[in-house]
């Protein structure tokens, strides 16, 4: 018996459900921006090296250019559009702002979003590849510009935007850390 | 790309059902490598069978102290989980060296080791490729080959593996776990990877219809002093140019037990047994280390355009094992 090649999900896309058929072929990089509208998420090169589709599922950061539409039914997706709290900017998108963390702004939701995740990935203690000493015992280490750089570096940016973009992550990630010391805030809903 | 369908399967039973003996059927992991392939037309399956909610997402210390690793944890759990990090910290740095964040937090250990090789005419459909399409020939021996295999290659294929996380299992005697139909079986990574000769097409020695479960690490104490190295084109997010895993336990002043293995050097993770069996009982000194590498490397083979990989992966044994026996000595 051939399987069909086409099936009607059901997406959760930044806290609103969408029901939709989709031909399995379809990636959720197009079903977002083709079908949805959800044009804010960027297609850059479509094979996962870029970073410019990134999204976050189930909280994490991934390239919505390699998951299948099908494969991400059940799962929470938030994208640009779902960061901010209505008309209060995200922390990480105001950084981003004030400190210019992009020239043309193609490859900026995708910057965001990774840098909403790699926010929340170095408060939970995971280390990265130039981690001195991975160790458990040697702690959480500081989010350096070095550190930064390498958690960021599957996002290019053809501008070359890099440092200002170190900055600005830099720049949230302390403001992150003051908000969590003062207890939950609406700002960061999105980011957890 | 063609039409597939999609099968979502929920215990390990179900997906090698679901899979079959069909050879047109794929399982679906994190899909990093295997959507980008069915982009390009390499892969060309009639059915994804979805695997990644099986319940094979856990990291557990074993009995006797090592790792029992599922086969869906994904490359970020795997790097961050504390036991990994404590007991095996070459695997963890092997795995952050790896990808990026986003495609480290999709991909699974499963899907790590069934990644194909980014030899470039690998995926070009225009090109020869013994491995893409057997009898085609080889079109880097004489192309473009500058990232390509030093030990173990054949005259019909020259590509390497490009996983960094498989080669600190390597060095840590990691044993991968399979189901199929007429139930499990297990093959130590040694025997997982099969030689070249000629059927590069053919590269694991899983049974058809396999589903891996898991990867096990026997309890090894000697990596809690261990190290992961690579070498890249440019600082992060590449594939290596040459890597190594390697452990080192000294005692009185003497190699009391190492493990070496190399990356980016051949069809496989490359094991250094050669080189651990010089060292072992020897002397912790750089000619020591340089001396093994060039036992090891003896084998090599250099294409025209990548003998560089010989010193290259010769001065990683020397300044890794260095690194390590200044630690030890601390």
């Amino acid at each position: 018996m051939t399987p069909s090649t086409s099936s009607a999900i059901t997406l959760n896309i930044n806290g609103e459900k969408h029901t939709l058929p989709v031909d399995h072929r379809t990636t959720l990089l197009d079903a977002l921006r083709e079908r949805l509208d959800l044009t804010g998420t960027k297609k850059g090169c479509d094979q996962g090296q870029c970073g410019a589709c990134t999204v976050l599922i189930d909280g994490r950061r991934a390239v919505s250019c390699l998951q299948l539409a099908v494969a991400a039914e059940g799962r929470e997706i938030t994208t640009i559009e779902g960061v901010a709290d209505g008309d209060r900017l995200h922390p990480v998108q105001q950084a981003f702002l004030d400190l210019d963390g992009y020239q043309c702004g193609y490859c900026t939701p995708g910057q965001i979003c990774s840098a909403l995740a790699v926010i929340e990935e170095h408060a939970a203690g995971w280390p990265s590849a130039v981690t001195a000493d991975v160790r458990p015992e040697a702690g959480v280490p500081q989010l350096t510009a070095e550190e930064i750089r390498e958690r960021m570096s599957g996002n290019l940016c053809r501008c070359g935007a890099y440092v200002s973009i170190v900055e600005a992550v830099a720049r949230a990630a302390q403001v992150s850390a003051a908000e969590a010391a003062q207890g939950p805030s609406a700002g960061t809903e999105a980011a957890a | 790309m063609r039409e597939f369908g999609y099968r979502r399967a929920v215990d390990v039973p179900g997906a090698v059902a679901l899979l079959g003996a069909d050879p047109e059927a794929r399982f679906l992991g994190g899909g990093t490598n295997l959507v980008d392939l069915m982009k390009s037309g390499v892969e060309r399956p009639a059915l994804l069978v979805d695997v990644r909610e099986l319940p094979l997402d856990r990291i557990e210390v074993t009995q006797d102290g090592g790792l029992r690793i599922g086969a869906t944890v994904t490359n970020s759990d795997l790097a961050a989980h504390p036991e990994v990090r404590r007991r095996y910290p070459a695997l963890a740095q092997a795995v952050l060296a790896g990808a990026s964040g986003q495609l480290r937090n999709m991909a699974t250990v499963g899907g790590n080791l069934l990644q194909r090789t980014r030899c470039g005419y690998f995926t070009d459909l225009a090109a020869p490729c013994n491995k893409r399409a057997p009898g085609s020939g080889c079109s880097a021996v004489e192309g473009e080959h500058h990232n390509h295999a030093i030990l173990g290659a054949s005259a019909h294929c020259v590509a390497v593996h490009p996983s960094d996380m498989g080669v600190a299992l390597a060095a840590f005697d990691a044993v991968v776990s399979y189901e199929t139909a007429d139930g499990p079986g297990e093959l130590p990574l040694d025997a997982f990877y099969l030689p070249v000769g000629d059927t590069p097409h053919r590269e694991t020695a899983l049974p058809p219809g396999a589903l891996i479960t898991a990867v096990t690490l026997p309890p090894a104490p000697v990596a809690a002093l261990s190290r992961y190295r690579k070498v890249r084109e440019r600082a992060s997010y590449a594939f290596a140019i040459g890597s190594i895993a390697a452990a080192l336990d000294v005692r009185d002043g003497v190699v009391h037990e190492v493990r070496l293995a190399f990356g980016a050097v051949a069809s496989r993770p490359w094991r250094a047994r050669t080189a651990e069996r010089a060292l072992t009982g020897g002397p912790v000194s750089a000619d020591a280390f340089a001396a093994a590498a060039d036992a090891e490397l003896a084998a090599a083979e250099a294409l025209p355009h990548n003998g560089y990989k010989v010193t290259l992966t010769r001065n990683l044994v020397v300044a890794v094992l260095t690194d390590l026996a200044e630690e030890a000595a601390r």
